[in-house]
């Protein structure tokens, strides 16, 4: 077996293994730690709360635009990018078909490509250097956070360097790093991609009630 | 760090303070801890933070000792990772301590932080819930649990008890020729007091009497259950919260009040409207509602007649009835039935500053250098609307700004809106 068919073949299985049962145990787990019901008298619905918050935490709001639009800026360049990219690739759709669904679709010409990619790789790298350069980011930081920025970004730059599939030991890399990151996702920081919507909407349930949302 | 150094190490219990911090966190609870990505955005929107420029004022670093017993002992896949090491070390009495300045001294529980917090989260819940963790282990501020203690014992934080409540509404009826009923045995409407007002500020005890009866409304105050505020929520203390909030539903319960009422009183109001039935373990059977709530109803329904005046004035917004509490629009409405000429302070409502020393901070000797620090945030505010006068409805915030404002020397009175709107009503 060579080194591509062991990262595209069983350690890739067992990336998504660890992936998708870590994921679900780890969900569940939160939900089933439980809440106790609110007994007061509720102002107006907590569901309404709940995906009002769900949208307004999404963009700035309240004012406090400071520290806010850098990471906004960042922030949405970076996730964009990066879904645009894990979607529409050329290669992944060809993975998407060949691999997991069965089924692809059109995937992005090259100039989308490289606008994703930049935008990408600018929003991680400038999220990365704020983390490094800002005192308070500084103060919070701890070792999950660069771990998490490292490992994405080197998936995306192996990915960029076996773009051209000219070497397979470079789309061996890539997938190394695909599985790495896909076995580290359920353990770090990374899952805020999942309890993001729990902290939003529980937040925006316990003071729609109360008809303010925060 | 800076820290308390009165406490010693030695005298911590640490797995008083792990158990209870496991005890507390529920699904929520854990998706705030979960979801944090350290972006520090909440600084901004930190009093505390934009005053000194310090981080370690920033709010999410509050959650640190709560994050670190859930990572260790209740997170899913705990067991995993510490098997690889992967675990945060346990809390040590040192953390305990280091974090008490945070947990105490400069967080207010204003909620300003989730505001921004692109993740949601409600960090002044968790330092709510952090605080019984910390006492329970033996770490922070005396006064504060002494506050707590006397409400225990005494009935009040600041002692007054039901024979000195007796005393003082007796003098205030007298000396202000008011009907001021206590004790009576059926009414429709139960009054609380804040004992700051009763002890600090009795002219609006006066004011809420002299707006009640003008307006005709069947109310009493009980003697067994005045107290509004709750120092047990504020320290720590959930059997203390427990005893007040038992108390002043037995109150009302005997005297068939259909609606108790809370005086101009920030964290009384959340303590009662949205914690009460939560900490009593059974619904309230009678409505709960911030006196400016009530006050603003008696308007609507053409109860008070009004003089208009056209004296500029400016609103304080105490953050537990505005933000976290809702009752945002109610001063308005009063304001707007007398007062040509307000000001919004920039920014008002639920995104206003806080004025430093809710959460309990007003009474902790320890954080007063710097809650009068932050209180320039007010100050600037303040001034910018030009505004004569400033007015707000929460006794504790008034204390925390006229304290703030000699220590600072700024001239400017804060009033209270009963009292503004008592001098109001058409003879």
């Amino acid at each position: 077996m060579t080194f591509l068919q062991l990262v595209e073949g069983p350690l890739w299985y067992l990336a998504v293994v660890v992936f998708v049962v870590g994921v679900v145990w780890h969900l569940v787990g939160l939900v089933r730690l439980g809440r106790s019901v609110d007994r007061s008298v509720a102002r107006a619905s907590g569901t309404a709360g709940a995906l009002k918050a769900i949208a307004l935490h999404s963009v700035p709001h309240g004012g406090n635009l400071g520290r806010t639009i850098y990471h906004f800026v960042t922030g949405y360049a970076f996730h964009i990018g990066l879904f645009v990219l894990v979607l529409f690739a050329a290669p992944h759709v060809k993975f998407i078909h060949d691999r997991i669904l069965g089924f692809g679709w059109t995937a992005m010409p090259r100039w989308g490509f490289l606008i994703a990619a930049e935008a990408a790789f600018a929003g991680l790298i400038l999220m990365w250097v704020r983390r490094l350069t800002d005192p308070v980011m500084r103060r919070l930081s701890d070792a999950d956070d660069h771990f998490g920025v490292w490992l994405i970004f080197l998936v995306m730059l192996t990915g960029c360097l076996a773009l051209q599939e000219a070497h397979d030991g470079l789309k061996a890399l890539h997938m190394l790093f695909v599985d790495i990151l896909l076995i580290y996702f359920p353990f770090g920081r990374l899952m805020h991609a999942f309890t993001f919507v729990f902290s939003r909407a529980y937040t925006g349930a316990t003071y729609g009630r109360r008809g303010v949302t925060p | 760090m800076t820290t308390a150094t009165t406490i010693e190490p030695s005298t911590v219990n640490v797995q008083a303070a792990i158990d209870r911090f496991q005890a507390v966190i529920g699904s929520h609870i854990a998706s705030y801890l979960e979801a944090c990505i350290h972006c520090g955005q909440c600084s901004q929107a930190c009093h505390f933070h934009e005053a000194t420029q310090d981080p370690k004022y920033t709010p999410t670093l509050k959650l640190v000792p709560m994050t670190r017993v859930y990572r260790r002992h209740k997170a899913p896949l705990a067991g995993v990772k510490k098997l690889f090491g992967l675990v945060p070390p346990e809390l040590t009495a040192d953390d305990l301590i280091e974090w008490k300045e945070l947990i105490f001294d400069s967080c207010t529980m204003c909620g300003r932080c989730t505001e921004v917090c692109p993740m949601g989260i409600d960090i002044a819940s968790i330092v709510g819930l952090s605080r019984q963790a910390m006492t329970a282990a033996g770490v922070g501020p005396s006064d504060l649990w002494e506050a707590a203690e006397n409400s225990r014992t005494r009935g009040s934080p600041l002692g007054l008890t039901p024979e000195l409540l007796a005393d003082r509404l007796e003098w205030l009826a007298d000396d202000n020729e008011v009907e001021i009923p206590l004790d009576r045995d059926k009414a429709e409407v139960l009054i609380t007091v804040s004992s700051i007002e009763m002890m600090k500020y009795p002219d609006s005890i006066v004011a809420m009497a002299k707006i009640l009866n003008a307006a005709g409304v069947d109310w009493t105050i009980s003697s067994k259950g005045y107290e509004a505020t709750n120092f047990g929520v504020l320290s720590g203390k959930p059997d203390i919260a427990k005893i007040m909030v038992t108390r002043l539903t037995t109150a009302a319960e005997e005297v068939g009040a259909k609606t108790l009422v809370i005086p101009e009183c920030g964290h009384a109001y959340g303590a009662m409207r949205w914690s009460g039935a939560n900490i009593l373990g059974r619904p309230l059977p009678f409505e709960v509602v911030h006196i400016t709530e009530m006050v603003a109803k008696l308007i609507r329904d053409g109860k008070l007649k009004l003089k208009s005046t056209a004296e500029s004035m400016t609103y304080h917004d105490p953050c537990q009835i505005s933000r976290r509490g809702g009752a945002t629009a109610a001063a308005r409405d009063i304001l707007g039935a007398f007062a040509t000429d307000f000001r919004e302070m920039t920014p008002t409502a639920n995104h206003n500053w806080c004025c430093g020393g809710g959460g309990g901070v007003q009474a902790m000797g320890s954080a007063a250098e710097l809650r009068h620090k932050v209180f320039q945030v007010k100050i600037d505010q303040v001034e910018a609307t030009g505004a004569e006068h400033l007015v707000s409805s929460c006794a504790n915030c008034r204390l925390t700004m006229d304290e703030s404002r000699q220590a600072l020397g700024w001239t400017r009175e804060i009033k209270s809106l009963v009292e503004v709107l008592a001098d109001q009503l058409e003879d």
